[in-house]
């Protein structure tokens, strides 16, 4: 294929913007919304040491869809700017307001004047002392930043599960309430859920944390095992068979097994 | 490295040490970026002196279960005391707490930094150091101050940490100490002290320490061997009941971490070991 003696600006970005929300929606998708106490991240995640939600700073989180390669390099970046920021001033000095916005300029100019832009999408989210001081900001990978009041839904097929989350959210859920609403919004829009699958994704699947507005210094804490399990949503008796399905996907052999004797799920309907 | 893929990085984003992977000191990432930053960042003229505040006589003593570090509370300079009610101990992040002797300005910032970076380290890699790279991180940091030292403001520190993957959970406690070069000493003793009283501290200690004591039982002894450097020694000072200014107090266990004792319970620790010595 012979390279065009000139290609418009407007092309080139529509593009990059193409090969950046390809790559997006090629990936798992994450769920971050507000809740009575803070603010919970669910991620659709295999992996239980590859972490797409993470802390930056004491009240602040970060959650990302994409490249994992790119996105890390931006998570460990944010954790610098926030650290150097809080240790030059004062650790109260740091808001998701800054962080967000110095996201916003570097991956602005990374689309603008790099060949391949980044095919990320972060939020960036901050607790607040009061409920109304909490914040969520969606980044896309073209440096647009959004101010979102309950949700923010990323990557994979983000449109089913925004759908289902519209019907499902409601302001001021308990914890548990928050977590089966976004569990049943991941498994609505996820490719591991469904058509002869379980209806709902495990705990080997769902990465899960919280910005608790209440702890003492650090609100970042993540929510993982039998406590994880005692706020799954789902059908009683289907949530056994999960861990044994042969078409589940593997993200990686490290996830603790649960009962390994039931049968496979393909004898079930 | 750099996140470009044409070799130079966006002008409106972050520098890139920023975005350097595989360096998850907050220390060396100051370097690169903000070397005015650095405790280190000080510009000593040939043979000056200062005139500084000190801080003076920590102890760590372990016991069964856990390790305790406590301070006095007195800052001097020359013959005046610069404060009363100085913190020398600091929790620096769960399972770990250091005290200070010697600069206090410099002391409290290495501190700091050292705080930061123990905490930065997690947040970038998702586990914590273990704690022989803790006390070496802080080695490297006094190693850092040693041209400070040498103009008279030095620094010595007194590390106390709960070591999570200890074989004997009553003996994982430890307690690092530290010489104004970096130079950094395990202690198997049970009890060491630093600063200008720590020589009667831990000759109190000597007869007061007991291996099984639980963490009352420590925070008592480690009251007693204060209150002796405060009496032979005018750079630390004793409780103060009038003020109620007590040694500022740390315990780390497996079940709380690293924790302060609260004003009540050090008074009332305080207050007891003043009642014994009245005459």
């Amino acid at each position: 294929m012979t390279m065009p003696l000139y290609a418009s600006p407007e092309q080139i970005l529509r593009d990059r913007s193409e090969y950046a929300r390809k790559g997006i929606a090629r990936g798992r998708s994450v769920v971050v919304l507000r809740y009575a106490d803070g603010i919970l991240f669910v991620a659709e995640n295999p992996s239980s040491t590859l972490h797409k939600v993470s802390e930056i700073y004491d009240r602040i989180g970060f959650a990302a869809v994409g490249r994992y390669s790119e996105f890390e390099n931006l998570r460990q970046a944010g954790i610098r700017f926030a650290d150097i920021r809080g240790y030059q001033n004062d650790p109260r000095d740091v808001t998701g307001r800054s962080l967000a916005n110095v996201y916003a300029q570097t991956l602005g100019s990374i689309f603008t004047e790099q060949i391949k832009p980044l095919e990320v999408e972060i939020c960036v989210a901050e607790v607040g002392h009061l409920p109304e001081q909490d914040t969520m900001y969606r980044l896309t990978y073209d440096g647009s930043i959004v101010d979102e009041p309950q949700y923010v839904v990323m990557g994979g097929q983000a449109e089913a599960t925004t759908t289902a989350l519209k019907d499902l959210f409601s302001d001021g859920l308990s914890l548990a309430d928050a977590v089966g609403v976004a569990v049943r919004g991941l498994s609505s829009g996820s490719t591991s859920t469904g058509n002869g699958k379980p209806d709902l994704l495990d705990r080997a699947k769902l990465e899960v944390a919280v910005l608790e507005r209440d702890r003492p210094r650090r609100a970042f804490r993540r929510i993982v095992g039998a406590a994880l399990d005692a706020m799954l949503p789902g059908e009683p008796a289907a949530e056994e068979d999960v861990s044994t399905s042969p078409t589940s996907e593997k993200g990686g052999p490290a996830t603790p097994a649960k009962d390994v004797n039931l049968p496979p799920n393909d004898d079930k309907a | 490295m750099e996140n470009s893929s044409s070799g130079r990085y966006p002008s409106a984003s972050l520098p890139p040490a920023y975005f350097t992977p595989g360096s998850s000191s907050f220390t060396d990432f100051l370097r690169a970026q903000a070397p005015e930053l650095l405790p280190s960042a000080r510009r000593l003229p040939e043979g000056s002196h200062v005139q500084a505040p000190h801080g003076t006589t920590i102890v760590a003593v372990t016991f069964k279960g856990g390790v305790l570090i406590a301070g006095d509370r007195r800052a001097t300079m020359g013959n005046v005391i610069a404060q009363r009610d100085m913190k020398k101990v600091f929790v620096t992040d769960d399972y770990s707490a250091v005290g200070i002797a010697g600069t206090a300005g410099i002391a409290i910032e290495i501190v700091r930094l050292f705080a930061v970076d123990l905490r930065h380290y997690e947040k970038i890699e998702g586990v914590s150091l273990s704690l022989d790279g803790k006390a070496n991180r802080l080695s490297a940091m006094i190693k850092g101050n040693l041209d400070a030292a040498m103009a008279g403001l030095a620094v010595v520190p007194l590390f106390a940490g709960f070591d999570t993957e200890a074989p004997d959970p009553d003996r994982a406690g430890r307690i690092v100490s530290y010489d104004v070069t970096g130079g950094r000493y395990e202690e198997n003793q049970g009890y060491q002290a630093v600063g200008s009283g720590s020589l009667f501290a831990k000759s109190a200690l000597k007869k007061l320490y007991d291996p099984d004591a639980d963490a009352e039982g420590a925070a008592r002894a480690a009251v007693e061997s204060l209150y002796d450097a405060a009496d032979d020694d005018t750079a630390t000072g004793g409780p103060d009941t009038v003020r109620r200014i007590y040694p500022v107090i740390v315990t780390i266990t497996a079940a709380e971490g690293a924790v302060t004792l609260s004003d009540e319970r050090t008074a009332a620790i305080a207050e007891a070991v003043v009642e014994g010595r009245r005459v």
